[in-house]
């Protein structure tokens, strides 16, 4: 079981909230998906404005975890003050801090993401951090006072998968402690078997679940998905080869030839 | 004096933060605020003075992923 700040989930699957068809597919989804963290947002409301109060009684009435996040920060300062408003408003330390550098793609701005790690870190906060695969930023990460890290597969909601396993998998063995979430790009189940089979502690995913034709149906086959590609690594898999080996013994076959 | 709560200009009376976010029909709510970009907790509303022309942003929980 792995440990995020000192919390221990049974699951390895975290799902967000965004995109739904609908309060009742998302309660269900959650639900079939067995995610114990949710991530949520924080967005501008009016005084009439009801949405954000219905949200939240629902997510409370689902019994799960909140992992609030600063989504469309592009700047340290935004990223910062985001995450103050989210932790009044979630009650939690948790924060997926996103310092967004690049509009196309949603590349995290990685050198502000560090700093504003380290302001968070310092004040108390305890930062998941959306980055890439880069070591270098992610020893930095560390250093900023980061215990959980975790890297994209893809851009966000781009159903591409793993766009760097060797990345990932480098990332997996140099920081064997530290629990790494491999976050966003996933479109299909066996991307996130792909994740737990290079020994990643969780998944993070939500568009390919909000999105899918049956969104419930989806969250169940991730749940599966990420449940398999854990036992897998745990099994410790063969390695790849590049002749074939028979798998049926050849001593003993009968000598039928000329 | 004339005050900006998420880019609407409002027009309210002299005082606090609070007591603007009561006026305005966020009493009781669950909100976070800043005020011209920096965060204020709850906690501190009553005793935040605003000023004329700052801008004031008013969040609530929303989905997320």
């Amino acid at each position: 079981m792995s440990s995020f700040y000192g919390v221990e989930l049974k699951s390895r699957l975290l799902l967000g909230t965004s995109r739904y068809p609908s309060p009742a597919v998302l309660e269900r989804a959650v639900k079939a998906s067995g995610a114990e963290v949710v991530t949520v947002s924080l967005r501008r409301e009016s005084g009439a404005g009801k949405a954000g109060q219905a949200f939240w009684s629902l997510i409370q009435s689902m019994g799960v975890r909140v992992l609030p996040n600063t989504a469309g920060c592009h700047s340290v300062k935004e990223a910062v003050t985001t995450a103050h408003m989210a932790r009044e408003l979630f009650e939690t330390p948790w924060i997926k801090l996103e310092v967004i550098g690049e509009a196309d793609t949603l590349q995290p701005d990685v050198f502000g993401l560090v700093e504003a790690a380290r302001i968070l870190s310092e004040d108390g906060f305890e930062v998941f951090p959306y980055t890439t695969e880069d070591l270098v930023v992610a020893e930095r990460l560390v250093e900023a006072g980061c215990r959980v890290l975790m890297p994209w597969g893809a851009p966000i909601g781009s159903a591409r998968g793993l766009n760097n396993v060797y990345g990932l998998r480098s990332m997996r063995a140099h920081f064997p402690d530290i629990p790494l979430v491999v976050d966003a790009g996933l479109g299909v189940p066996s991307h996130a078997a792909a994740a737990m089979e290079l020994g990643y502690d969780a998944v993070l995913l939500n568009t390919a679940v909000a999105e899918a034709g049956d969104p419930v149906e989806m969250a169940r086959a991730f749940a599966l998905g990420v449940e398999a590609g854990r036992a897998a690594y745990l099994a410790q898999p063969m390695e790849p080869r590049d002749m074939a080996v028979p798998s049926t013994p050849v001593i003993g076959k009968a000598a039928l030839g000329d | 004096m004339r005050i900006f709560l998420n880019d609407d200009m409002h027009e309210v009376s002299p005082g606090t933060l609070a007591a603007a976010l009561e006026t305005l029909g966020f009493g009781g709510r669950k909100i976070a605020t800043a005020v011209n970009g920096r965060f204020v907790a709850a906690a501190a509303r009553p005793r935040t003075d605003l000023a004329d022309g700052d801008r004031i942003e008013v969040v609530a929980p929303m989905q997320g992923g």
